[in-house]
């Protein structure tokens, strides 16, 4: 695979919400084309549907119309089996409020996806590998010394980094961030965006949601969304 | 409907470390989990120790009228009785699957003390006492007699009057703890008992003269079955004696019933089958003898329809216990509901962070399935071991709250009830747990449900948090 072809490929995707009588049309023909490597930046203002087309890349979420195409397979025709190992394998999300499970220790958020997809005997198999890879994570992410501690005991940006660790952890070809840095300080959210860019080095592909420009401006492409449609797409130099 | 291999996938995937993991999590964190696991301990523990008394009071009383009665009875309800029930036995005793017979004569009578006025309406009966020893449990109801019942009639203090064996509610008295004063015995005593013979007709046998038979006894001995009626109510005469004073030792004798005792390895239904093909047989070879006409009234019963009418109404009792049982397992089902619709309100974001991993409806069902399974598991082996600890002292505590408060389950002065039944059966704690664990998955089931239905997007929303 080159690196012009396409990981990822939305055309005409059209979104609306009912909100009581009303019906919110959130996208309204949106069109996007992510490619191997690249970290794209969806950049809206508040209410323009950025969480909404992440939330329909990842599947998370279906199109009332469009079409979302990941390394050319339309995941409409995903059923649901296929579509929960897609979540599993090929995407990990990184929420704006890190979303961990608090019975949880750091490390096991962190293996969680591995877990998930094992049986006992699975698990016990490939236990040894998933908590070395963890552990690997945690030491690339900063956090090594926090490995048993629990979420509720960890900072904003410590808890955004085990939430990469959690995406990272099936070494997912995508990496899907809405507004990772939208509930820390800037010092804070800045290392993320480090962190992010160093990912994207490395290889990883990443879109990045966020309301923010000067955030924006860390991706290597950023897409404008307005009113539900792309607006403006521009390329860092 | 799974097929061999969906299945086995599906065992495998029931068994997800992360639900496993997560499961006990929820129930060791969420301190409301606490509330449902004391629902359902609180709910195991009344059900094994309610269940437990009542079903050995159920038992014990069933194995008191078996032990009274025998395995069959071929018998009539008339105090007339029926003839040619010697041949009868004779063919019988030729069976390889009968292990004994006794003939019994069955009536009331009017019993009184010597010296005193008043007359007491009993039943008697009239036995063979070796033969009925053989057939029924009545010689360990025995207090004198019961290492030679042949001589079960005869007076302890031998007087020549025949001997008569009393219930032992009719002379003596049990105290508070069920016991009787038997070492201070009722000495000599001396009983008429009045009986009013009956002709093959159903006539008076002596009209227009003396119309009852009266005859003296010297009590022998007292009889302890357990059961109230009979201990109560019952005297026990010599088979002859009992034949003379009811009018049926004519030249056609007459009994009201015999007792049978089945050989251990033969099925109950199988041998009351076997003895009503050989009554059939043996009224057809009757029906042309003079007082055939008395072996029409005659049926061949097991002992539980014999006794039907008394175990009746013990049995319908514990089934309107279990009914009432099955209401507090409905009540549970709505506790389980309400404390799991708490938690899974409370973990819609878990949910949503679960779906975006990869994690299926049915795996966020089989979670929540795993952790109310757990919580039955909890539950009831917590409920089932207070229970058996409760049902270990269950006497000692009703000793100590009797001397201390007066207060007892049964007032043993009136039931006839030793000490209350404790012994835990294996397949009643069997039944109770799974029940336990049933009724915490059915309870769970709705939410779990309307977890796995949420869609991730919405659960992961800010608000949602």
């Amino acid at each position: 695979m080159s690196k012009d072809d396409f990981i990822l490929k939305a055309e005409g995707l059209y979104k609306s919400y009912r909100m009581g009588a009303t019906e919110v049309k959130v996208l309204k023909g949106v069109n996007l084309e992510v490619k191997k490597g690249e970290f794209v930046a969806i950049v809206g203002a508040s209410g323009s549907g950025k969480s909404t087309l992440l939330h329909i890349l990842g599947a998370l979420d279906k199109p009332d119309k469009g079409v979302v195409k990941f390394e050319k397979r339309d995941l409409s025709r995903f059923g649901a089996d296929e579509l929960n190992r897609f979540r599993n394998k090929m995407v990990g999300f990184v929420f704006q409020f890190y979303h961990l499970l608090d019975e949880l220790s750091v490390l096991e958020n962190i293996f969680l996806p591995v877990m998930a997809g094992k049986s006992i005997v699975g698990w016990i198999v490939c236990r040894r590998w998933a908590k070395n890879r963890a552990r690997e994570l945690l030491g690339q992410l900063g956090l090594a010394e926090r490995a048993k501690h629990k979420p509720y005991q960890l900072s904003g940006g410590e808890r955004q980094r085990v939430a990469i660790g959690r995406a990272l952890m099936n070494e997912p070809k995508l990496l899907l961030a809405d507004e990772p840095t939208g509930n820390l300080d800037s010092v804070t959210g800045d290392s993320i965006l480090d962190t992010l860019e160093k990912l994207n080095r490395a290889g990883q592909t990443i879109v990045m949601v966020t309301h923010d420009e000067r955030i924006a401006q860390r991706a290597e492409r950023i897409v404008t969304l307005v009113d539900g449609k792309i607006e403006h797409k521009s390329t860092r130099i | 409907m799974f097929r061999v291999s969906d299945f086995d996938i599906r065992i495998f995937h029931i068994l997800l470390m992360y639900k496993i993991i997560l499961a006990i999590r929820y129930l060791v964190k969420r301190r409301i989990t606490y509330f449902a696991v004391l629902a359902v301990a609180l709910c195991v523990f009344i059900v094994v120790v309610v269940m437990t008394v009542m079903t050995g009071l159920v038992i014990d009383f069933k194995q008191k009228n078996h032990r009274f009665v025998g395995d069959c009875v071929v018998g009539t309800e008339s105090l007339v009785g029926f003839a040619y029930y010697e041949d009868f036995m004779e063919i019988l005793e030729g069976q390889d699957f009968i292990a004994g017979v006794s003939p019994v004569i069955k009536s009331f009578a009017l019993k009184r003390r010597r010296g005193s006025m008043r007359d007491e309406v009993i039943e008697i009966m009239g036995i063979d006492p070796v033969r009925h020893s053989q057939t029924t449990g009545f010689r360990e109801t025995l207090y004198y007699h019961r290492d030679d019942v042949s001589k079960t009639f005869e007076p302890v203090d031998d007087t020549n009057l025949p001997g008569c064996v009393l219930g032992i509610d009719q002379e003596l008295q049990r105290d508070a703890y069920s016991r009787y004063a038997q070492e201070v015995g009722p000495g000599r005593m001396d009983y008429s008992i009045s009986c009013f013979p009956l002709t093959a007709k159903g006539a008076a046998a002596q009209a227009g003269t003396d119309m009852v038979n009266t005859k003296t006894f010297s009590f022998s001995d007292n009889s302890h079955s357990g059961l109230p009626r009979v201990d109560s109510w019952l005297v026990y005469l010599s088979f002859e004696n009992a034949q003379r004073l009811c009018g049926m030792a004519g030249p056609v004798k007459r009994a009201n019933a015999i007792h049978i005792k089945f050989k251990p390895n033969v099925r109950l239904g199988d041998g009351c089958e076997k003895v009503a093909l050989l009554w059939q047989s043996f009224r057809q070879k009757k029906a042309e003898e003079k007082q055939a006409y008395l072996l029409d009234a005659v049926t061949v019963q097991s002992w539980k329809e014999y006794r039907r009418a008394s175990v009746a109404p013990m049995e319908k009792e514990q089934a309107i216990m279990t009914v009432m049982f099955a209401f507090v397992g409905i009540t549970t089902v709505f506790i389980v509901f309400v404390v799991f619709y708490m938690i899974i309100s409370h973990k819609s974001k878990d949910i949503g962070i679960l779906k975006s991993i990869g994690v299926s409806n049915v795996d966020i069902i089989e979670l929540f399935l795993g952790f109310a399974f757990l919580v039955g598991l909890l539950g009831s082996g917590a409920g089932l071991f207070a229970g058996w600890l409760f049902l270990q002292k269950i006497n000692r505590i009703e000793d100590w709250l009797f001397e201390h408060f007066g207060f007892q389950l049964w007032d043993r002065t009136i039931y006839a009830i030793g000490d209350i039944p404790n012994q835990v059966g294996f397949e009643v704690l069997v039944v109770i747990v799974l029940s336990a664990i049933f009724t915490c998955l059915a309870g769970a089931l709705v939410p779990s449900w309307q977890a796995a239905k949420q869609k991730p997007i919405e659960t992961l929303q800010v608000n949602q948090l």
